[in-house]
């Protein structure tokens, strides 16, 4: 009898031969990947619209008269320190996070459910931080569809400039669609690290064997902290 | 299925096996000094005139550029995984660049439209 195999009957072993994932990486996760990207896409959108809108304008809001107060303590001439706090929050958390993935490696049930506390508190605290900014902003006069009167409009450009009412409404507009989509990522992820946390303290992952799935809500939240690092320099520093 | 995702990595891992506390903690003293950075910039050399308003832009581009590699790269773990993973993520950001050139050449048209 002949045994010999013809060329098209050999089984391939190369990573795209079949048979095996060729990004080994866990379906979940992959998805995850790609959710960001599509993710990543819309934010890019709203903010390379911002940057268009505001390279084609001739005045626009200068950011260190916009956001120089720290809301409750310092009322004028502390250009972003109050950003900086809430930048210094989100990547601690996003540090917190690691180390919670880091944990479950370990499969230290504990471990990871301390530091998913640390990292549900830093989001909460700058959620609380974005709500402070916000209700700041809104009563310098500054909202979806309404701008400061023309007086006070003229602090918030830089001295000797023009002022522009339609630019600072276009200002406006933008500032709290993009950190206000931002901000119900933010909101989303503690719930999504909440929910997360309890099945953790149920002991679901060690069941399961595995803490793949604090790699996976992982991914989004550096996600998010990874949005905020570019809204921080288009909003604030540029 | 954890018995069958330690062997998927076991074969083929070039790089380390994962984040370790050390390697986390270096991140994060890059991504603040990285922040410190700007911050200095913002806060010191363009009010004191060291810098103007318009070369400090592309320093806060490039800075925000470099925190975003640590963050996916090490954060996010890319940096460890298949090289093909990194590419199906990677190369789509090309369209986002296409859309930055396209809209920034098209708003210094719309800046005549407005005159």
């Amino acid at each position: 009898m002949n045994t010999a195999v013809s060329q098209i009957d050999e089984v391939k072993t190369t990573p795209w031969a079949g048979g095996k994932s060729p990004f080994s990486v866990e379906y979940g996760k992959l998805m995850m990947w790609f959710f960001l990207l599509s993710d990543a896409f819309t934010f890019s959108s709203l903010l390379i619209s911002y940057g268009a809108l505001r390279f084609s304008s001739n005045a626009w809001p200068a950011p260190d008269k916009v956001f120089q107060s720290v809301p409750g303590m310092i009322e004028h001439g502390a250009p972003l320190v109050f950003v900086g706090i809430m930048t210094l929050i989100l990547i601690l958390s996003s540090v917190t996070m690691v180390l919670a993935v880091e944990a479950g490696h370990r499969n230290s049930r504990k471990e990871v459910a301390w530091w998913m506390v640390a990292t549900i508190i830093g989001g909460a605290m700058f959620l609380g931080c974005q709500a402070l900014e916000w209700q700041h902003l809104h009563s310098e006069g500054f909202w979806w569809g309404s701008i400061p009167n023309a007086e006070k409009l003229k602090e918030f450009f830089a001295e000797g400039g023009l002022v522009s009412t339609t630019y600072s409404q276009q200002f406006a507009n933008l500032f709290f669609t993009i950190t206000g989509f931002h901000g119900f990522h933010v909101f989303s992820g503690v719930i999504i690290n909440i929910i997360i946390l309890l099945n953790v303290l149920a002991g679901t992952y060690d069941k399961r064997g595995s803490y793949l799935m604090i790699e996976k809500v992982g991914l989004y939240w550096h996600f998010v902290d990874l949005v905020w690092v570019f809204v921080f320099t288009f909003f604030y520093l540029v | 299925m954890s018995s069958e995702h330690k062997d998927i990595h076991a074969e083929g891992e070039v790089h380390e096996e994962t984040m370790t506390r050390g390697k986390i903690i270096n991140v994060l003293v890059i991504l603040l000094a990285i922040t410190t950075i700007e911050f200095i910039i913002a806060l010191y050399l363009v009010p004191k005139g060291f810098l103007t308003y318009h070369s400090a832009n592309p320093i806060y581009i490039v800075l925000t550029l470099a925190k975003a590699f640590y963050i996916v790269a090490y954060f996010m773990h890319l940096k460890f995984e298949k090289v093909a993973l990194a590419y199906a993520i990677l190369v789509p950001i090309l369209f986002i660049i296409g859309l930055i050139l396209v809209l920034t050449n098209e708003s210094h048209h719309w800046i005549d439209l407005r005159l």
